[in-house]
């Protein structure tokens, strides 16, 4: 019993000594511009993007319920006018 | 009610003005950066799409059991806001799932929900365009369907494992985050009153266009 929990006291050691070793050392030297980029999807053009879109899509349907608005009340004018004009004796 | 509406124009148009700086102004989240502020205009949007469902599926069953006109006309209104609102959900959030989670798109429970709720709206949508007398009803049916949906769409990222934030974001804001929320939130909710308002009105007079040209035709 003793002998196992030596061992596994040595094996926690052994894992943590390992977990704190420092990373391996550099192979070789690497130019800054030969890095990947950083960001290979930058935030800026999605963000925009977003809210362009919001702001077009609520323009387009307001724009598209004032048009449809407009057609609609010119016609029922024009058809009420055509039973005004049926109605009269 | 004809008077309100340039009042609510003028205060929308000062919350959306406003909006921008408040939201450019707020901090950056810790681990997305930039593209968190997509937030402040995605969260609204889905506020806004449920609010539409649930007055379409009120109005929807108003109708059912009473046969106003008038609920059907808010019923169709709110159909088209729920598309309308839900399509920015659903264009927004992939925008922001590229840069957060890597890819534009999961077949995850919380986007698929909302993605089959925007699709019962859309369905109403071309029932009542192409279903022709008596879809009304129907519609009603799909309206009450769709507004049944909208508790799973919300539970769905408690009830399922999802890469999805869980709906505990939001109550638990930090208040310089929460700030430009809540005046996005009140800026789209405004929005969709006043575009329910114009919408019922175009509703209102294709159904007394309907009736002149019934009564045109009786006379001939």
């Amino acid at each position: 019993m003793k002998t196992l929990i030596a061992s596994l006291v040595l094996s926690l050691f052994a894992a943590v000594a390992a977990a704190q070793q420092p990373p391996p050392a550099q192979g070789g030297f690497v130019p800054i511009d030969q890095l990947p980029a950083a960001e290979p999807f930058p935030a800026a053009p999605l963000v925009i993007a977003a809210y362009a879109f919001v702001w077009l899509a609520v323009a387009f349907y307001v724009w598209s319920v004032w048009r449809r608005l407009d057609r609609v009340e010119r016609e029922l004018k024009a058809v009420t006018a055509r039973v005004e004009r049926g109605a009269r004796p | 009610m004809k008077k309100l509406f340039p009042a609510g124009v003028a205060i929308c148009a000062v919350l959306f003005a406003y909006a921008p700086i408040a939201i450019g102004r707020a901090p950056y989240e810790s681990t997305m950066g930039l593209v968190q502020k997509i937030f402040y205009f995605h969260v609204p949007s889905w506020f806004a799409m449920f609010l539409a469902t649930f007055v379409c599926g009120i109005a929807g069953v108003v109708f059912l059991f009473t046969r106003r006109r008038a609920a059907d006309a808010v019923a169709v209104a709110a159909a088209e806001l729920a598309v309308l609102f839900g399509l920015l959900g659903l264009v927004t959030g992939p925008l922001w799932a590229r840069k957060a989670w890597g890819v534009w798109w999961q077949w995850d429970a919380r986007l698929v929900t909302a993605l089959v709720l925007w699709l019962i709206f859309a369905a109403y949508l071309l029932l009542r365009k192409y279903g022709g007398p008596g879809s009304e009803r129907l519609a009603a049916g799909v309206a009450l369907f769709g507004m049944a949906n909208v508790p799973f769409v919300y539970w769905s990222v408690h009830m399922w494992r999802t890469i999805h934030p869980l709906t505990s974001v939001v109550p638990t804001l930090p208040r310089p985050l929460a700030g430009p929320l809540w005046l996005s939130v009140a800026a789209f909710l405004l929005l969709f009153v006043l575009l329910l308002g114009m919408r019922s009105r175009l509703e209102r007079l294709r159904q007394a266009l309907d009736d002149a040209y019934l009564t045109l035709e009786e006379q001939s």
